[in-house]
């Protein structure tokens, strides 16, 4: 009766855990099972420390890089929780449970030739949609990336992206990168810059709630399709708390199993 | 080494069972564990009709706890037994099936619903849910009130012969009251404790974390405070009584089993580490061997003091 095994809870050994930006760092983990099977859009549970209750849950963590040999995971200090995962040390072994979730449909710009993605990015949000423009620009389509950031010293991945023959656009909310104001705004912009054919375009947003709710109203204004990588407070990552509860036109479906992607239409902003 | 438990005319293969609302109808844990070495899964609490639950953030982790107002989210009963408890009956652990109802005529309905083929191994009645209002009463729960609690036992015992399990909440002045109450109306047994009323703040947004605004709390934090009403439920009746409050690993289970519980329920737990079960048996057996104790039952109640 035991199914395909998707998913696992393993021991991976941390290979670098640095600070890159002055709200981001990155953990680099070494696991032939999760570079194996993870995928642009799913995220990894990793619990802080091992044999403590305080923190009790584990933190869910959008994967930012695959590799051959490991992920990369990016995240935020924002609260006891990930301030003692920042202090967690290079060789340390760390539990993760995953791959979970359901990651961004990439046939929505595959399955044509000259298709075009345009990714969108609010704050840590640059986290899946970076692995996901390593995926498109692997398959010899265009990537179109939008940064949305506090400041210019809280873009990342720009020089990256660009490596990837990613286009890329910056907006800060101070001005001190590129647009000041909401990287929505590029997007609107970019979209009525001409119509766009809605079979060989597709946008993909992680980011803030209102950020991701604008995007939807975007590509429901040119009729593009969206899916956004939505994020909700989770307990178990594997569907069975139901605390992840997301409302959506079918009713009530789950972040960590039914999403975090979810096409944008279907979500009820 | 005998680890067996009889509850009702139920006998469990081990005292250590997932509770409920913590492990989903039990398919979501296929990946890390073989459901059916667990000694029992308590479902996630089914209504009569679906609910839609409550709105979200239904989460918030607090010091060693967590704080939840998922609001009862299930499809019905009905959809329930099409497409989970015959999956769960096969899987060769006991099955018990978490109710609840709005009003003693639901959980009486709910229980008639679980006949036939769709009978389970158990029936556990949450009279105890932080998160839900219900009708009729001049308490917050069914289960504060004895009158209220003997009442609905009572009537689902004379309508089902299944194995009858009472959930009881901490949230009352004195446990063994209610304990006593469903002993009187039939009750095979009891089990405790549900989650502790609890809220969490955001004092930088001015807000309750929890869209509901108030929740349960479960976990390590309210260990203690479980173990001790456990033993108030012991001294208070002589059905058996199972222990539930924030058991992380075996020694835990032999502490509420020393309080005495017959068997435990492991929650939060199974939500931090899908595989929780395997370990914690397996150390429960260890401390079993090391205090050379061959019978599990020979635990129950035998705190020293």
């Amino acid at each position: 009766m035991k199914p395909n095994v998707t998913k696992r809870m393993i021991k991976g050994t941390i290979l670098a855990n640095r600070q890159i930006a002055p709200e981001h760092f990155v953990m680099d983990i070494g696991s032939a099972w999760l570079a194996r099977k993870s995928r642009p859009g799913q995220f990894i549970s990793v619990r802080v420390m091992d044999g403590v209750t305080d923190p009790l849950l584990r933190i869910p963590l959008g994967i930012h890089r695959i590799s051959e040999t490991g992920v990369s995971l990016l995240y935020g200090v924002v609260g006891p929780g990930t301030a003692l995962l920042a202090k967690r040390k290079k060789g340390e072994l760390i539990d993760t449970l995953g791959p979970l979730g359901k990651g961004f449909d990439l046939s929505a710009v595959t399955r044509k030739k000259n298709a075009e993605a345009l990714l969108v990015s609010g704050g840590h949000g640059v986290a899946p949609l970076y692995a996901l423009a390593e995926a498109v620009t692997a398959k010899k389509r265009k990537a179109v990336f939008f940064i949305g950031a506090k400041t210019g010293k809280h873009v990342v991945c720009e020089k990256a992206l660009r490596k990837l023959g990613a286009a890329v656009h910056v907006a800060t909310d101070d001005g001190t990168r590129g647009h000041k104001g909401y990287v929505t705004d590029m997007l609107r912009k970019y979209l009525e810059r001409g119509a766009r054919d809605p079979q060989r375009t597709a946008i993909f947003a992680c980011g803030p709630k209102p950020m991701l709710a604008a995007v939807a109203k975007e590509a429901e204004r040119s009729g593009i399709p969206a899916q956004v990588a939505y994020d909700e407070y989770m307990a178990c990552g594997i569907g069975a708390c139901r605390g992840c509860a997301v409302e959506t036109v079918q009713g009530i479906k789950l972040a960590c199993k039914d999403g975090p992607v979810f096409a944008a239409d279907m979500i009820k902003w | 080494m005998d680890l067996k438990v009889t509850i009702g005319k139920t006998t469990f293969e081990n005292p250590v069972w997932a509770a409920s609302g913590t492990f989903g109808n039990g398919d979501e844990f296929q990946d890390f564990l073989n459901i059916g070495e667990m000694g029992a899964v308590v479902t996630k609490t089914v209504t009569l009709r679906k609910k839609k639950g409550n709105p979200p953030p239904r989460l918030v982790e607090t010091p060693s706890g967590l704080l939840n107002s998922i609001g009862l989210e299930n499809k019905g009963i009905r959809c329930f037994k099409k497409e989970d408890l015959p999956w769960l009956k096969r899987s060769g652990t006991r099955a018990i099936v978490s109710i609840a109802g709005e009003t003693k005529e639901e959980f009486v309905k709910c229980a008639e619903e679980l006949t036939g083929r769709h009978r389970p191994d158990a029936i556990e009645l949450n009279i105890s849910c932080p998160n839900v209002s219900h009708r009729g009463g001049k308490h917050c729960l069914f289960s504060q009130d004895p009158v209220i609690t003997e009442r609905i036992v009572s009537a689902v015992r004379r309508s089902t012969g299944t194995t009858l399990i009472v959930k009881l909440s901490p949230n009352v002045t004195d446990i063994g009251i209610i304990a006593e109450a469903a002993q009187n109306g039939g009750a095979d047994a009891v089990s405790l404790v549900n989650t502790y009323f609890g809220m969490a703040v955001d004092a930088e947004e001015m807000r309750p974390c929890l869209g509901n605004v108030t929740g349960g709390l479960s976990g390590p934090a309210i260990r203690p405070m479980a173990l001790k009403a456990v033993r108030d439920a012991y001294n208070s009746v002589s059905i058996p009584v199972i222990g539930v409050g924030g058991i992380m690993t075996g020694t835990d289970v032999a502490g509420f089993m020393l309080c005495g519980a017959s068997a435990v329920q492991a929650g939060t737990v199974n939500l931090v580490e899908p595989a929780a079960y395997k370990r914690i048996l397996r150390e429960f057996i260890a401390y079993l061997k090391r205090k050379k104790i061959n019978r599990a039952g020979d635990l129950v109640g035998k705190l020293r003091i």
